[in-house]
């Protein structure tokens, strides 16, 4: 069996999905002849033809809407946003229409569509190009918020959003997508988008991540281990609808939580993955929670770039601090 | 010198502002009387509907509506040209075209009475239509996406869109013709223009002399009709729907037509234009030509008329009761489609919304 990347996972899951279901069309920004500009969709134009993998205008709106428009009329589009920073302009058509749809109608029409985006920084491009914005859309009703950390999960979770029925955003951490190889066996299994992924056990304390980021925790996990502190390591995969019980079980067993993420401090997913810790693990808890994230400002131009992610010894560091405090 | 582009643009009527020809060939549809006579009695009924709306809305028993006066030859056209087959993205006030596909007035007052179960159009065509769209020409881009599907699919279907003058500014509107253009879609794409988007007249919403000509940068079919005279809406539909429907691509039309009431019953239009010109439009509007037109061939009068308006008027009072007489949703409805399958998570904040509710009961 081939070892394959991540953004390979992405290219092999829509390969099997419109091999197997017709109804799936992947439409976007040079996603045809040129396979995207990550190569996301390498081959499937020459496989499946103009009219399943489709050239769009450069527009994003016009993506964005025409999108909502062919999965009304029971397609299962998946949209390529070319990257995460050009998404701003999809947005009123995911909240405003794709998210509400099936809400505003009463269930009479429906949106199964995928938007996916090449999301976060790290990869030394250009402005517009390193925007962690997941937060923006994990407060969307009615929309699931996907995020995968390895080429596995990118496969089987991916099949997942275009099966689903209603709306999903799929970020893919573009950091990682050559990162390394796995085997991934192209079997259609999905994986499931309602469950938080435990990737490695533990006791002392509990690391929380998703997309790129899971990559420094596991790192960071690697470096306490040497240490003899043993940290479980969640990948928060979907972030939206929340399987919060995955993390407040772990924490209930380690009492200490560190929450890691790209996108700036303030009102990011940590601080929700927080307030439910303060809410309804009060009493587990032995130590403050830590969020180690982007600072509130703009993501720099690359020359800086690395110092704004979140580093495994910042990782390493919060987790010390909350085995210091009880 | 060299000219790399020429256009025009035609405009179209059939019968002016009495109610006369003013030219000859009449399209077939307006040769069967009967058909005519069915179309006004839609136009008058969508009327009727519509005083009944601001009735309700003065009564306290309906929440801020959209009249849709001045429209109804405009709308009716549009409606009556269309296939059941085809979809149809309206805005939020193409009432009498969606009255003609089926929509019910009880739904458009549960809409606009704040019950979601108003967009759950019960009859066909208009379920497997699009339901209001409020954020301006949004729906224009869900027509060219459902144009799109009718395409890869082979179906011979055609997405009608409608949006304002205001509308025709916004980027979805250019986005949606775009598309269509460079993919030869089955789109048609609909500016009812009224005049005046809330308080901004028509000529500030561009410098275009004509807005249908804003296909032409598209690669569409443009052409501009007098929007008060339903023959010749209707023949424009018609037309442009036939040539979506044969894979010759798709229109933009701009109906030209006057609000003649507020922009909504949250508005009031004299803070912002005069009397006069309300006159004038009142002098255009689309009831009194065609009723000039059918009294004249012998097959409307004043009886039938005031029959006919009784008629509506059980019609609508029927629908009023309907729409009074439905209970509220229960609490529960907030969650119950916000996805397909509710999860966990939203499971028990719907408990708590649900015990906060039997709480205070």
């Amino acid at each position: 069996m081939a070892q394959i990347t991540l953004i390979e996972a992405v290219t092999q899951a829509l390969a099997y999905e419109m091999a197997h279901d017709e109804s799936v069309v992947v439409l976007g920004e040079d996603v045809g002849v040129n396979g995207g500009v990550f190569r996301a969709t390498q081959g499937l134009q020459e496989k499946f033809g103009e009219w399943r993998v489709i050239d769009t205008p450069l527009d994003e709106m016009t993506i964005a809407g025409v999108t909502v428009g062919m999965a009304v009329q029971g397609m299962k589009p998946v949209a390529e946003a070319q990257f995460e920073g050009f998404i701003y302009p999809m947005m009123e058509h995911i909240a405003c229409h794709a998210a509400r749809m099936r809400n505003r109608t009463r269930g009479r029409l429906t949106v199964p569509a995928v938007w996916r985006a090449p999301w976060g920084g790290g990869i030394r491009a250009p402005e517009h190009h390193s925007e962690a914005n997941e937060h923006l859309f994990t407060n969307i009703p009615g929309l699931r918020v996907v995020m995968p950390s390895s080429p596995a999960r990118a496969y089987g979770l991916l099949l997942a959003a275009i099966r689903d029925p209603d709306p999903v955003m799929f970020f893919e951490p573009k950091r990682i997508y050559r990162q390394y190889k796995e085997e991934v066996p192209d079997d259609g299994e999905a994986l499931p988008l309602d469950v938080c992924f435990v990737l490695r056990d533990g006791t002392d304390v509990t690391l929380v991540s998703w997309g790129a980021q899971v990559k420094e925790a596991l790192e960071a996990a690697d470096a306490l281990a040497a240490e003899g502190i043993s940290a479980e390591v969640i990948d928060v995969a979907t972030l939206t609808p929340l399987d919060f019980d995955t993390i407040a079980e772990s924490v209930a067993k380690t009492g200490r939580c560190v929450i890691v993420h790209e996108a700036p401090k303030t009102a990011g997913f940590g601080a929700e993955i927080a307030a439910r810790l303060a809410e309804e693990c009060m009493y587990d808890l032995l130590a403050p929670v830590e969020r180690v994230t982007g600072p509130d400002t703009h993501i720099p131009l690359f020359r800086l770039e690395m110092k704004y992610l979140p580093s495994v010894e910042r990782v390493v560091d919060a987790a010390k601090r909350t085995l210091a405090a009880s | 010198m060299t000219i790399a582009a020429k256009f025009e643009i035609e405009y179209l009527q059939y019968l002016d502002a009495e109610g006369k020809e003013v030219r000859k060939d009449l399209p077939e549809f307006a040769k069967d009387l009967d058909h005519m006579v069915e179309l006004y009695k839609l136009m008058l009924s969508t009327r009727v509907f519509d005083a009944k709306s601001i009735a309700l809305q003065r009564t306290g028993k309906l929440g801020t509506y959209a009249s849709c006066l001045g429209h109804e030859a405009a709308h009716v056209g549009i409606g009556s040209a269309m296939k059941p087959e085809d979809v149809y993205a309206p805005s939020y006030r193409e009432y009498g075209a969606q009255l003609y596909r089926g929509v019910q007035p009880r739904e458009v007052y549960m809409y606009w009475g704040g019950d979601e179960r108003g967009n759950d159009y019960q009859k066909e065509p208009a379920r497997h239509d699009f339901a209001w769209s409020v954020p301006i020409a949004t729906q224009c881009l869900h027509a060219a996406g459902s144009a799109l599907a009718f395409k890869i699919r082979g179906e011979k279907r055609v997405a009608v869109c409608t949006i304002g003058d205001g509308g025709s500014s916004k980027g979805d509107f250019y986005g949606a013709i775009n598309m269509a253009g460079a993919r030869q879609l089955p789109l048609v794409a609909v500016i009812v223009n009224n005049q005046w988007a809330i308080s901004v007249p028509r000529k500030i919403q561009s410098g275009a002399p004509t807005l249908a000509q804003k296909g032409i940068a598209a690669g569409l079919f443009c052409i501009q009709v007098d929007g008060n005279d339903i023959i010749a809406v209707r023949k424009a539909m018609e037309d442009a729907l036939d040539r979506a429907r044969n894979g010759e691509g798709g229109s933009v039309l701009e109906l030209v037509t006057y609000r003649l009431g507020d922009h909504t019953t949250a508005d009031d239009a004299r803070r912002y234009r005069g009397k006069e010109e309300v006159d004038e439009a009142w002098a255009k509007e689309p009831m009194k030509r065609l009723r000039n037109w059918l009294v004249k061939k012998k097959v409307w009068d004043d009886a039938k008329e005031e029959a006919w308006k009784a008629e509506c008027d059980e019609w609508m009072d029927n629908e009023v009761n309907a729409y009074l007489e439905t209970r509220t949703q229960p609490v529960s409805a907030m969650f119950d489609y916000t996805f397909a399958e509710l999860p966990a998570d939203l499971e028990k904040q719907r408990d708590h919304v649900l015990s906060l509710d039997q709480k205070a009961h």
